[in-house]
């Protein structure tokens, strides 16, 4: 198949199984973790594993949590993540996993089984095209039809995932080639002539980037997910700190820019601060980093548009650049190389900034709205609480995971992220059920590390299997389940646009959590009262070693605010009904 | 407005069904999509024709980049280019049909590449108009069967599309 991988010539070549050879190249790249599940097709590659011992296996309860959870371990460490799942049922559980990564663009291999190469396309037990079936949320497939193949396909894989915009690649592998035997040699180098990533940033641009961003009267800088993956937090601190522009983050971006700092204006978007999205509606000259103007950010893109600004946007992707929003500088680079550049042609600069002093005025005009504002309750916990108390029992070092719902934008707007790779959730695709296998990816990322999966009693029973998983390999995580019997996303939209029509979106008949969590051998806590949630979440990250169930019953009607609603502009923000009032009060 | 673009891609598996799938799935337009290996066996060569504004063109063309198997695209619009569709039309010819379509293939610059007691079948190739206009000419109801292979395009003169 390949001409164009290079082989290096070893004269020590060992001949082995195709199983083998899958072994050995997950050793090569020095894979730590393959999170996986056995079954027919893959059954010669288990076997390979089994005995060797470079690279550990976890064995997860259910195939789709095994691609979050290596997602998850990529987010966490910048690592390629990899799972091996079997044919058929066992690569389809595995699909959603793959599509939550495609859309946050995190770097994946995925080993799949395949019915051997005769049997495919007869419609065999367990058979079905993978390639086909992920094609539309890969970066790229395989399917390896030779023994000899093997290698330099995973050898690209790995290549491809984790260069230019990172991504999932799938290697699908059927049973027969795994028994085959061929001469191991892992390519030492991989040359692609159709796929060459533009790493260095184009000068010109850079240059002109500067000087529009020393002229500005109004800047913002608005980063996103690919900032964090591309490692460049460090430079656009710096670049930031030394120009003394306000930063926002998307969902995807928090911890790209210190959430504690004095720059930041709190994230940006649906649900983003009042004074961020005021900010990025008004400003004159916008630097966009990684990140790609999605509907969630922007809202409607022709209300963003109407406002006149400049935008240099710097991405590695450049299908994300002018595709929602027309740019005036794109910059087609790697974002920690562009960075970088704009920090020494800035340093070169007379004058180094510019002055913002009336803009900030503004911004803290904005600020003094204070959107995140909630009505604390001595009776009945607020959500919005427990995330603030859980900022500041593990004094807002933790690795946060999330579901997918208003407890997922209450974890983004009150846990304020100081850095890069420690808030790990489904931004693009929005998938429920990714906070528990996401725990166990940072937990075997870190063992040692504070992990708190921030969940809904919605979210966390679609993914609820893997407590066994966890309590297999002794994960200390912890559970903060904000449980208002509601799927409360569904159920603030329906109160919102379907006049309190709350179709099937009441969680009924759910679980004892604690004895639930007990049954697996876990902590189980229940928190009715306010005045416990401090305490309990003490208690909770005191047990070091023990996985902690917290069941937080929270507020049934607590909405997230600010809101952009669908269809709406940035700065058509609804606030919360206690804000409104305060600022009506202050007129 | 219509362009035509041209690409090189790996001439593996699937490839083509990649570039298919994309077209769907970000809803643009096919109007003929054409593809055959090139001179140079591991490389396939694709002719796609489709329409959408210059926004929506830029994103196709940078989307066509971006997949894994795709080596070079190039917008045949951006410059002089020729293009070319092949068309086999199955006529009656009987009656007043028989000379009519003898005469209408001369005048297009066609050939009967097939004549059965009934019917002639017309080779025909050209620009796409060229060949809706011989559509056009003749008469509707004498037409038993059409098949067009879609067009293919090159650049003129220094345009060459090479890796």
């Amino acid at each position: 198949m390949d001409a164009s991988a290079h082989s290096a010539t070893d004269t020590h070549a060992k001949s082995m199984t195709g199983a083998d050879i899958v072994v050995s190249c997950l050793n090569e790249e020095k894979v730590k973790f393959v999170f996986g599940y056995p079954g027919g097709a893959v059954l010669h590659i288990y076997d390979a594993l089994y005995k060797q011992n470079g690279f550990k296996h976890i064995l997860v309860r259910h195939e789709q949590a095994a691609v979050h959870a290596a997602d998850a371990y990529s987010r966490a460490t910048g690592d390629v993540g990899v799972a091996l799942v079997t044919s058929g049922p066992g690569a389809t559980n595995a699909v959603t996993g793959i599509a939550t990564a495609y859309m946050d663009s995190i770097p994946l291999v995925v080993i799949s089984g395949q019915v051997p190469v005769p049997a495919i396309g007869m419609d065999a037990f367990q058979e079905v095209d993978m390639v086909g079936a992920t094609r539309p949320c890969v970066k790229h497939n395989f399917l390896v039809k030779h023994v000899k193949d093997i290698a330099p396909t995973i050898k690209k894989a790995f290549y491809i995932a984790k260069t230019g915009r990172p991504g999932p690649v799938v290697v699908d592998i059927p049973k027969d080639i795994t028994a085959h035997v061929a001469d191991f040699i892992y390519p030492k180098t991989v040359e692609m002539r159709s796929y060459n990533p533009i790493l260095k940033g184009h000068s010109g641009q850079i240059k002109k980037a500067v000087k529009l961003l020393l002229a500005a009267k109004r800047p913002m800088i608005y980063t996103g997910g690919g900032l964090v993956l591309g490692n460049g937090a460090a430079e656009l601190v710096k670049l930031a700190r030394a120009l003394n522009f306000p930063v926002t983050n998307t969902l995807m971006g928090l911890g790209g820019y210190p959430a504690t700092d004095r720059q930041f204006v709190g994230m940006l978007g649906m649900h983003g601060t009042y004074e961020a999205n005021m900010s990025m509606q008004h400003c004159d000259v916008l630097l966009a980093v990684g990140a790609r103007f999605d509907d969630r950010v922007i809202g409607n893109p022709k209300h963003f548009s109407s406002q006149k600004r400049t935008i240099i946007h710097i991405d590695v992707d450049p299908s994300s650049i002018s595709k929602r929003v027309k740019v005036d500088v794109p910059i087609v680079g790697d974002v920690q190389s562009v960075l970088s550049d704009m920090n020494e042609i800035l340093a070169q600069e007379e004058n180094q900034t510019t002055d913002t002093a009336d803009w900030w005025t503004q911004i803290n005009e904005w600020r003094g709205v204070q959107s995140l504002d909630y009505a604390y309750s001595d009776t009945v916990i607020k959500p919005q609480y427990v995330v603030q108390k859980l900022w500041e029992v593990t004094k807002g070092e933790a690795y946060v995971t999330s579901d997918v719902g208003q407890h997922q934008m209450w974890a983004a707007q009150y846990y304020k992220f100081d850095k890069p790779r420690r808030w790990i959730n489904s931004g693009g695709l929005g998938t429920m059920g990714v906070g528990l296998p996401y725990a166990m990816g940072c937990q075997f990322a870190d063992k040692n590390a504070q992990v708190a999966c921030i969940t809904g009693e919605g979210s966390i029973q679609m993914n609820i299997q893997e407590l066994s998983t966890c309590a297999q390999y002794g994960l200390p995580i912890k559970v903060i389940l904000l449980n208002n019997r509601y799927l409360g996303m569904v159920r603030q939209w329906q109160e919102f646009f379907y006049e309190n029509r709350y179709s099937e979106s009441y969680m009924d008949s759910l679980p004892d959590f604690v004895k639930l969590a007990e049954s697996y051998g876990h902590v189980g806590m229940q928190i009715t009262n306010p005045a416990d949630v401090e305490g309990a979440l003490k208690e909770a990250f005191d047990k070091k070693d023990k996985f902690v169930f917290m069941n937080f019953l929270t507020d049934q009607t607590e909405n997230v605010f600010p809101m952009v609603e669908n269809g709406k502009g940035l700065s058509e923000m609804v606030l919360s009904p206690r804000t409104a009032s305060r600022l009506k009060g202050e007129e | 407005m219509r362009h035509i673009i041209s690409l090189l891609m790996e001439n593996e598996a699937g490839a083509l069904s990649r570039v298919a799938g994309l077209f769907s799935a970000r809803g643009y337009n096919i109007e003929s999509l054409t593809v055959a290996v090139t001179e140079d066996p591991t490389l396939s060569r694709m002719t796609i024709v489709t329409t959408g504004s210059d926004d929506v063109i830029e994103q196709i063309i940078k989307q066509l980049n971006k997949l894994i198997d795709v080596v070079k695209v190039l917008d045949l619009n951006d410059g002089k280019h020729i293009e070319r569709e092949l068309m086999l039309v199955k006529v009656k010819a009987t009656g007043v049909h028989k000379d009519e379509m003898k005469r209408m293939c001369d005048i297009f610059r066609g050939r009967i590449i097939d004549v059965a007691d009934n019917s002639y079948t017309i080779e025909l190739t050209g620009s796409c108009s060229k060949l809706d206009a011989f559509i056009e000419a003749i008469d509707r109801s004498a037409i038993l069967e059409t098949v067009r292979t879609g067009a293919s395009g090159i650049g003129r003169g220094d345009r060459i599309l090479k890796v």
